[in-house]
């Protein structure tokens, strides 16, 4: 618990020297709210009924119980609004190391500040506080949420098979993502766009090759400082489970664990869905793994 | 670059062991040690462990090595395995299909006379899922060892299994009702070597379609 503690305590003080303040909701949401930010959020997750027969969800993160928190308490108050959390979010997982069904989390959501002004802020603040745990080798794998769907639409791929194509990026499966695209075919130049774009990571000649489609991702890096530049990975596949994301997303990793230690992004939409349209950014890192990985860093370990 | 450019490999025993050696061969990659060895599981200078092909994604999702080569039927019972599927390498292909004893159709009685039918499998996931969604009520029976005994003896109506040439279903006396899913060797990665060793990486599995394309 110590070593735990003291990583908390880390980077609560980033978060405080950054001007975010702690907030706390009920671990129990009712299950429309949460589909309502996004219909995956309940999924999977541990349900139960109150006694007027509402169905309530433990809730699986905090961005929407925030978003929730924005439009009812903070309805008048000026924006830009910074929220932290050090909090318990809970998933129906198969419990393994780094993955439990009740999970320490800590993170930030900015609340109105737009664009890459407001992704640059909270990736700054992201590297801050794994600066502050101690972590040395971590990585930030950054994409873009709208540039596959904005690819299928220049391509005009049809709606019906958009959902398909989606699921297999989301669900990291290259051969059914080939399989897909060429059951559509499109001609040589898209197949071959389709196929390679989400493939592309590393540094910024990815963002070369890839033309305007990757305009947004160049506008973040433009407004981030060089210490975080650097410890960037773009990865122009990148697609995160949850699908309220509107613009960059990213993910952290270390190479002495096999998994991300969190990620977060850009949801432009969510708050709107609770009634305050404000442009937002965000992200939450599982405290447990951050553990792991600062042991596997100090032992030497690497993949 | 060369050999596996520094990348650990697991590598399946069994059925799909000769052909993913021979495409490393193809790539450079010293493997008369693994050839020569049976027993030995970890091989440190050619970068390869071998270990059975239930056993690539758990080694290949924890990070225990950065790359795999497992059967799709593998992924597929074991969906939930966090892992990129990067090419299709086409060798060991097989089908998962549904199979009872020849004549009647035993589990279609089951299902009409009992409501429900026994099926027995190693795959109990790819078969709950394959019921699940055609509407039919099983009790799936998961067995470790020959599961074509099962519908000899009584214990189940039915089986899913993997079958490549037909040849053990036929010698028992089954056929197959049913097919679930065609399978082939598939080339599967770490989710963050993926990500910090994208370069090896992308070199490998560009020299693996080479490979592949030149058959």
């Amino acid at each position: 618990m110590r070593e735990v503690d003291a990583i908390v305590r880390s980077v609560r003080g980033v978060f405080d020297a950054r001007g975010y303040g702690e907030v706390r909701t009920p671990a129990l949401e009712y299950e429309a709210v949460l589909t309502r930010g996004d219909p995956a959020a309940a999924e999977p997750a541990y349900k139960l009924f109150d006694e007027q027969g509402n169905v309530l969800v433990l809730r699986s993160d905090m961005t929407i119980p925030i978003a929730r928190v924005v439009s009812t308490r903070y309805a008048t108050a000026n924006p830009p609004l910074r929220f932290c959390y050090v909090a318990h979010a809970y998933r129906s997982v198969r419990p393994q190391r780094g993955q439990n069904r009740e999970m320490l989390q800590a993170g930030i959501e900015l609340v109105g500040v737009p664009e890459h002004e407001g992704t640059a802020e909270t990736l700054t603040v992201l590297c801050e506080a794994l600066d502050a745990i101690g972590l040395a080798g971590y990585r930030i794998g950054l994409g873009d949420a709208s540039l596959y769907p904005a690819l299928l639409d220049a391509h005009g791929v049809p709606a019906p098979a958009r959902g398909a194509i989606l699921h297999e990026l989301q669900t990291r499966d290259f051969v059914g993502l080939e399989r897909a695209v060429e059951a559509l075919r499109l001609g040589a130049e898209a197949t071959e766009a389709l196929l390679s774009v989400p493939q592309r990571r590393g540094g910024p000649e990815v963002l070369e090759a890839a033309g305007p489609a990757a305009d947004g991702l160049r506008a973040v890096v433009a407004q981030l400082p060089a210490e975080v530049a650097g410890r960037v990975i773009f990865d122009l596949g990148l697609a995160r489970s949850l699908t309220y994301y509107t613009g960059a997303v990213f993910e952290v990793y270390d190479a002495a664990l096999g998994a991300p230690l969190g990620g977060g992004g850009r949801y432009d939409d969510l708050l709107g869905r609770f009634g305050r349209d404000l442009p937002a950014a965000g992200w939450a890192l599982n405290v447990e793994r951050l553990h792991i990985a600062l042991v596997g860093e100090r032992r030497g370990e690497r993949l | 670059m060369s050999g596996l450019n520094g990348l650990t490999l697991a590598v399946p025993r069994g059925a799909l062991m000769r052909d993913t050696l021979e495409l490393l061969d193809v790539l450079g990659v010293d493997t008369a040690e693994v050839r020569a060895n049976d027993r030995k599981l970890l091989f440190e200078e050619a970068g390869i462990v071998t270990m059975r092909p239930s056993d690539v994604a758990i080694y290949v999702e924890a990070g225990a090595a950065d790359l795999g080569i497992t059967g799709k039927d593998v992924l597929a019972e074991q969906s939930e395995r966090a892992v990129y599927e990067l090419l299709d390498l086409r060798f060991g292909p097989c089908v998962m299909v549904v199979a009872t004893t020849e004549g009647e159709d035993r589990l279609a009685e089951a299902l009409r006379r009992l409501g429900v039918m026994r099926v027995a499998t190693k795959y109990p996931r790819i078969a709950k899922r394959h019921f699940e969604r055609t509407g039919r009520q099983a009790e799936i029976v998961e067995v470790k060892g020959s599961v074509e005994l099962a519908p000899l003896t009584g214990l189940a109506e039915g089986i899913v299994d993997l079958t490549a040439t037909g040849t053990t279903l036929r010698e028992n006396g089954l056929v197959v009702r049913e097919e679930i899913l065609a399978s082939t060797a598939r080339l599967i990665a770490n989710p963050v070597a993926h990500k910090l060793e994208a370069a090896a990486l992308d070199d490998l599995v560009a020299r693996m379609r080479e490979a592949l394309a030149r058959g």
